[in-house]
């Protein structure tokens, strides 16, 4: 047997589960969107339409799919940065040689990621409630009026962004903390002995050398955020006046509550074209600021 | 084995009623699953479309003609005419209509829901008003007389992501909801824009505040506490209300039918039914619950238990329900009330329509805009449907 054709033996069973349990499905979406699979189609498979692209002409002419598109890169344009500088703030305080307790700290700032999203949402329904909840409380104490969180269509998309980057730094900010610990010490020695103050070597050493670790969590936090979901869905239903209605709450609406399957897949399609798209322009961006960064260093 | 769904409260309470039933009918073990409201939608068409319907399940009516649009449904008029405990005729007449689909009956209704007002009548009285309101012009009075939006007290809660209260509003217009046969959207007609003005009014003149029912949190504590002087409801609020205020405050509120154009007691015929899934092996066995279900003296049990208010005007005539006072509005409402649009995309609508409401209250659209909003967006959901009604008309032979 030639090597080739062992290795591709080899493949063979993973190519296999593959195929069967992630291709196959996708292709089957892609093949779903191009039909008006609904309830009636549901009931009889005769009364499925061949409809083409009319789907995604028909979502790209909808104003819900564009509120909802913009509602989600605000999630994103404004919910990753400050979530990925809560991460790394937390790890260079839990990394700072002057910091106690670390195993304690650790586990309390990590706590929020594995608690149910549920759970905590009802907590936070409370922190926020504009009458009894203790964020108006503590402003009124400021003397600012109070603010409805969660009614208020301009609010309710900061009180959710609040809520996921919460929820979610403490994951990256195990990230950060595993790339902070491989930086060898001695590069900050020989910085203090020339004289270099804690923000350059924040700036010149931190920063570079963290490059790729910040660079995969900046991608992974983007596509996690751009599938933003179970915040609105515990928090606010989408509402109030549908300002939180995200693309994939959007699209769970269209397949699992009014089974429109054909419309919700080309929802899918257009999300993950959509992503594809921001992450490639991260990847490519990083590869142009690569050798920048050295030159200076 | 016989497999029940259920849905919410009911579960709980069912299984206290089914050991009679079971000594009654020893051959015939059930299988009671209960699901959480929030999730049934969802598990029923799941369900379906994956050939694992239950044989029975309680059905909300409005979900009735998308289950008969999916043929999921055993008709049930052979098996009411040769039932001796089913009597049509003793049924609310707009109740059991909401189960007959073309003509056909799909489901025996279990329990009742209608939306009327609970009223803080201490507080109407300290304003001057001795009775309830029975005409919308009544009513704007005293939402003005008993609201004050700078101490946060307001005529009345409207939840803005809550369709059913606009909604009975406008059930008590002439125009129906959807013209055409359920083909098109009829929001634009006089009836509709004369609810959809009153509903968003009370929000302008501040008789109402502009809030979801996620952020009014505890409704019944304020509604104790004098913050909203009406609330408007169904059924399951009598047993909230007599469970979560004191004893004192019992005498301050009660119910009243709900204030139309003219007069009152004109709502909307909710509730849930008993429904068999075509699919069923156990079809016999499931009838013989659904009597069992139907029975007025079991409805009296069941109304005790969980405060689900009987579709049946026998069961109205013994038990608790006979001489409450709480519950005496509900049962002059029941007589007058009205079935929702009988097509799939309805809930759809509902929640379309609600929404645009929602923008006009937030002061985004005027009402004529509102109003041709809903119908734009009720139009585009009823599309497969005009497509099915011409595609039936063009080829029934086919259809078969």
């Amino acid at each position: 047997m030639n090597a080739p054709r062992a290795a591709w033996l080899f493949l063979a069973p993973a190519l296999l589960v593959l195929g069967i349990f992630f291709l196959l499905p996708v292709i089957g979406a892609l093949g779903l969107s191009l039909t008006d699979y609904d309830l009636y189609a549901l009931a009889d498979i005769h009364n499925l339409r061949f409809v083409a692209l009319h789907n995604y002409l028909a979502l790209l002419q909808r104003p819900l799919f564009w509120s909802a598109l913009g509602h989600t890169v605000y999630f994103v344009a404004v919910g990753v940065p400050l979530s990925m500088l809560t991460s790394l703030g937390a790890a260079l305080l839990l990394n700072s040689p002057l910091a106690r307790c670390k195993p304690f700290f650790r586990t309390a700032l990590f706590a929020p990621v594995v608690t149910t999203v549920v759970a905590v949402a009802v907590i936070w329904r409370y922190l926020f409630n504009t009458k009894y909840g203790i964020a108006n409380f503590v402003l009124g104490q400021l003397g600012i009026h109070p603010i409805d969180w969660l009614g208020d269509p301009h609010w309710a998309m900061p009180t959710i962004i609040l809520f996921a980057v919460w929820k979610n730094f403490g994951y990256n900010m195990i990230i950060f903390l595993a790339g902070l610990q491989a930086i060898p010490p001695e590069l900050y020695e020989a910085a203090r002995i020339d004289g270099a103050s804690a923000w350059r070597q924040l700036r010149h050493i931190t920063v570079p050398m963290l490059g790729p670790t910040l660079l995969m969590v900046g991608i992974l936090t983007v596509s996690g955020y751009f599938q933003l979901f179970a915040e609105p869905y515990v928090m606010t239903e989408g509402g109030p006046l549908q300002s939180t209605t995200s693309v994939l709450y959007l699209m769970y609406d269209e397949g699992f509550k009014w089974w429109n399957l054909g419309s919700a897949s080309a929802v899918a399609f257009l999300l993950f074209l959509i992503m594809f798209a921001v992450t490639a322009v991260m990847l490519k961006l990083a590869r142009c600021g690569e050798p920048r960064e050295q030159e200076p260093a | 084995m016989l497999t029940f769904w259920t849905f919410g409260p009911e579960g709980e309470v069912m299984q206290q009623l089914l050991p009679e039933f079971e000594r009654a009918h020893p051959d015939i073990h059930i299988k009671l699953q209960q699901l959480p409201l929030s999730a049934a939608h969802q598990k029923l068409l799941t369900a379906f479309a994956g050939g694992s319907t239950p044989d029975m399940t309680q059905l909300g009516n409005t979900w009735i003609p998308e289950m008969v649009a999916l043929q999921a449904l055993e008709p049930l008029q052979s098996y009411v005419d040769h039932s001796r405990v089913v009597q049509p005729d003793d049924y609310f007449a707009s109740i059991w209509a909401t189960n007959v689909i073309d003509g056909t009956l799909y489901g025996v209704p279990w329990y009742v829901d209608t939306r009327l007002l609970f009223y803080r009548s201490d507080l109407l009285k300290k304003a001057g008003f001795d009775a309830p309101p029975t005409t919308w012009a009544q009513w704007r009075r005293m939402l003005a007389a008993l609201s004050d939006p700078a101490q946060h007290r307001y005529g009345i809660l409207l939840p803005t992501n809550e369709y059913q209260q606009l909604m009975s509003l406008a059930l008590q217009q002439p125009d129906p909801l959807l013209r055409d046969g359920g083909r098109y959207g009829n929001f634009e007609s006089a009836g509709f824009k004369r609810a959809l003005r009153f509903y968003v009014d009370t929000f302008r003149l501040h008789q109402a505040p502009a809030i979801t029912n996620v952020e009014a949190g505890n409704p019944w504590s304020e509604f104790g506490r004098g913050v909203y002087a009406f609330y408007l409801s169904g059924p399951w609020n009598i047993g909230e209300f007599r469970a979560r205020l004191p004893a004192s405050e019992q005498a301050d509120w009660s119910t009243a039918p709900l204030p139309g154009p003219d007069s009152a007691g004109i709502g909307v015929a909710g509730g849930s039914s008993l429904v068999i899934f075509r699919a069923s092996k156990h079809k016999a066995a499931a009838w013989a619950l659904i009597e069992y279900l139907s029975q007025p003296k079991v409805q009296q049990r069941f109304y005790g238990l969980v405060g689900d208010m009987p579709p049946r005007r026998s069961s109205w005539e013994g038990g608790a329900l006979r001489d409450d006072p709480k519950a005496r509005a509900f049962r002059e409402q029941l007589e007058h009330v009205r079935p929702t649009p009988a097509v799939p995309e309805w809930e759809r609508i509902a929640n379309a329509m609600q929404l645009q409401a929602a923008r006009a209250v937030a002061g985004e659209l005027t009402i004529d805009q509102a109003a041709a909003e809903m119908d734009r967006q009720a139009d585009h959901i009823l599309e497969k449907r005009r497509w099915m009604l011409d595609h039936a008309a063009r080829a029934p032979q086919a259809a078969r």
